[in-house]
C-alpha cells in the first residue's frame, strides 16, 4: 500500500464504518445544487425526487424486492421499533404474542418490553453456546396467537449468522410474520427476501460506508403496517417527513458499492478474521473464541480474556492508536455485562472481559500482528493488577 | 470522557502490587458487575499506615480511584483513613462520570475492609469501623428508560 497509513488502527466496524469517498462524492449535490424538497412541483424538486427513486431500486434490487417495499428511515433503530410496534398494534386483533431471541440488539429488545408492558407477551428465544437459536424451540414457542416472529440476521456482538432460510419456513408454515433485523448482515452477505421467507427486514446505512442517520425498513407487499410517522404522504404514507434526499442517495450508492465488492470484501475480510482467530487463540493464554467458528459474519471476532475488565483493556488499546470495542457493563453504561455474552453461558467475569474487534477489507495482516503484540503486553499487565489472577495463580501453587 | 488525572492515575497507577503478610487486607467488590478491588495495608504499632498496595479487576475508574485511595491513606493514622469517603477519592481526582461514581465505593470500601481486617487480626476494635459489606452493589438498582 503506497498511502498514507493512518495514524489509528480502526478494528470497530460492526460500530460504524468510513463514508467511502465515491458515496460522500454521489451525495454532494443534493445539499448543493438539488437540495428541493421531492415533493414540490418544479423542475428542481424533481431532480430530488428522481434520485429517491433510484436509490430506492438500487437497495430493492439489492434484496430482490420491489422498490415499493422499500420504507426509508432515519435509520436500523427506527426500522426496528417500526417493524415491531406497527406489526404489534395492525394485528392485535389477531393475536399478542411475538417471538424473538434473548441476544436481539436493544432496538429490538427495549421495543418489545415496552410492548410488554401495553399488554403483549414475548418469548425470548435462549440461544446455544454460539449464540444459535433452537428451530424446534421456535416450533414449541409458537402459539395460536403469534403475530410475528423477530430474528435478527447476524449478531453485532460475536458475529452468529442465524438460520434464517429455516426459521423463514416455519414462519411460512405457520402463517406468522417474519422479521429480521439485518443490520449487521444487510452489504456483507447476500440477501434474498423471497428465497428466505422474510417478510419485513431492517437495515441501516452507515454499517456499509453508508452516511449515519439513514437506514430502511423492507415491509412485504401485503402486510399490514400502521404508518410510524404521521403528517405527510411521504413514503407511501406510511413514515412522514421531508426524506433525507442526501442520506438516501448516500444509501443507495453504499449499497451499490457494497454489492460490487461483496465478493473480493469478504474472501479478504475472511482471510484476515481467521488468520487473526488463530493467532489470538494460539498466542494468548486465557482467551477463548465467542461465537461461532464459521457461520459468523466475515467481519467479526470476537475474544474473551479472563482475568481483564473490558474498558482498561480499550482504553490501554486506545493509547496504542487501536479502536475496539468490548461487551463489559463500564462500556456499556450499566452494571452488566453484555446480554449476548451472559447468553451464550459465560460467567460475568469472562464477558466483562471481551473484546470485539470488527474489520473491513482495508485492514492488514500487519495491523493485526500489531494489535496482537499489544493486546499480549496489555493483558499482561492488567492480569499483574488483577486480584482474579492472583487467586487464580494461589490456587495453581 | 475521564478527567486528565483518572486517565495520569490509570496509566501510571500508584501503590499497584501485594505486601506479604500485611497487617490487614480487603477485597470488596464483585466479579459480577466487573470491579473487585483489593487493598494491602502495612500498619505500624503506633497504628500509622506505612505502606499500602492495591489490585484491580475492573474499568479506567476503578483503576484510577483506587491507585488514589491508596495514596490518600499512606502516612495516615487508622482513623485518618477511616475519614476517607468516596467523595474525597472522587474530588482528588477531579471528579468521574456519573456511571462511574461507583467505583469510588468501592475504593472506600476496600479501605474499610482492608482496616476491619487488621482490627480481626489484632482482637481490637476500632472506634467507627463497623463490618463493611463486602459488595458494595448490593440495592443498587440499574436505571431504566422507556
Amino acid at each position: 500500500m503506497s498511502q498514507l497509513k493512518p495514524s489509528f488502527i480502526y478494528f470497530d466496524n460492526a460500530a460504524t464504518t468510513k463514508t467511502a469517498p465515491e458515496v460522500v462524492e454521489a451525495m454532494l449535490p443534493y445539499f448543493t445544487e438539488y437540495f428541493g424538497n421531492p415533493s414540490s412541483i418544479y423542475t428542481l424538486a424533481g431532480t430530488s425526487k428522481k434520485a429517491v427513486t433510484q436509490s430506492r431500486d438500487i437497495i430493492a434490487g439489492a434484496i430482490g424486492a420491489e422498490a415499493n417495499e422499500i420504507y426509508f428511515t432515519a435509520g436500523g433503530s427506527e426500522a426496528d421499533n417500526w417493524a415491531l410496534i406497527a406489526t404489534a398494534e395492525a394485528y392485535e386483533t389477531k393475536g399478542r404474542h411475538i417471538i424473538t431471541s434473548a441476544i436481539e440488539h436493544h432496538a429490538i429488545l427495549s421495543t418489545c418490553h415496552y410492548l410488554e408492558k401495553r399488554g403483549f407477551e414475548v418469548t425470548y428465544l435462549p440461544v446455544d453456546e454460539y449464540g444459535i437459536i433452537d428451530l424446534n424451540e421456535l416450533k414449541k414457542a409458537i402459539r395460536k396467537d403469534t403475530i410475528l416472529i423477530s430474528i435478527m440476521f447476524a449478531n453485532n456482538e460475536i458475529g452468529t449468522i442465524q438460520p434464517i432460510k429455516e426459521i423463514g419456513v416455519i414462519a411460512k408454515e405457520n402463517k406468522i410474520l417474519f422479521h429480521t433485523d439485518a443490520v449487521q448482515a444487510f452489504g456483507q452477505i447476500p440477501i434474498s427476501v423471497n428465497d428466505l421467507n422474510i417478510d419485513m427486514l431492517s437495515a441501516s446505512g452507515h454499517k456499509l460506508n453508508g452516511p449515519k442517520g439513514i437506514g430502511f425498513l423492507y415491509i412485504r407487499k401485503g402486510v399490514k403496517s400502521r404508518s410510524f410517522i404521521h403528517g405527510g404522504q411521504q413514503e407511501r404514507g406510511r413514515r412522514a417527513g421531508t426524506e433525507n434526499v442526501p442520506g438516501i442517495v448516500g444509501m443507495g450508492a453504499a449499497t451499490k458499492r457494497a454489492l460490487a465488492i461483496m465478493e473480493d470484501k469478504t474472501a479478504k475480510e475472511l482471510e484476515l478474521r481467521d488468520y487473526m482467530i488463530s493467532k489470538i487463540a494460539q498466542e494468548v493464554p486465557f482467551s477463548k473464541l465467542n461465537g461461532h467458528p464459521t457461520r459468523r459474519l466475515p467481519n467479526n471476532i470476537n475474544f474473551s480474556f479472563e482475568f481483564v475488565e473490558g474498558e482498561s483493556l480499550l482504553i490501554k488499546l486506545d493509547m496504542e492508536g487501536i479502536c475496539a470495542s468490548s461487551g463489559s457493563a463500564c462500556t456499556s453504561g450499566s452494571l452488566d455485562p453484555s446480554h449476548v455474552l451472559l447468553a451464550i453461558g459465560l460467567p460475568h467475569e469472562k464477558a466483562h472481559g471481551s473484546l470485539r474487534i470488527s474489520i473491513s477489507e482495508e485492514n492488514t495482516k500487519e495491523e493485526i500482528d500489531f494489535t496482537i503484540e499489544k493486546i499480549k503486553e496489555i493483558l499482561q499487565y492488567l492480569r499483574n493488577m488483577s486480584p482474579l489472577y492472583e487467586d487464580y495463580k494461589k490456587k495453581m501453587l | 470522557m475521564y478527567s486528565e488525572k483518572v486517565m495520569d492515575h490509570f496509566s501510571n497507577p500508584r501503590n499497584m502490587g501485594e505486601i506479604e503478610n500485611a497487617s490487614g487486607v480487603g477485597t470488596v467488590g464483585n466479579a459480577k458487575c466487573g470491579d473487585i478491588m483489593r487493598m494491602y495495608l502495612d500498619i505500624d504499632e503506633n497504628g500509622l499506615i506505612q505502606d499500602v498496595k492495591f489490585k484491580t479487576f475492573g474499568c479506567g475508574a476503578a483503576v484510577a480511584t483506587s491507585s488514589m485511595a491508596t495514596e490518600l491513606v499512606k502516612g495516615k493514622t487508622i482513623q485518618e483513613a477511616l475519614k476517607i469517603t468516596n467523595k474525597a477519592v472522587t474530588d482528588a481526582l477531579d471528579g468521574l462520570p456519573p456511571v462511574k461514581v461507583h467505583c469510588s465505593l468501592l475504593a472506600e470500601e476496600a479501605i474499610h475492609a482492608a482496616l476491619w481486617d487488621y482490627a480481626q487480626k489484632n482482637g481490637i476494635e476500632i472506634e467507627g469501623l463497623s463490618q463493611p459489606k463486602t459488595d458494595i452493589h448490593d440495592g443498587e438498582e440499574e436505571e431504566t428508560y422507556e
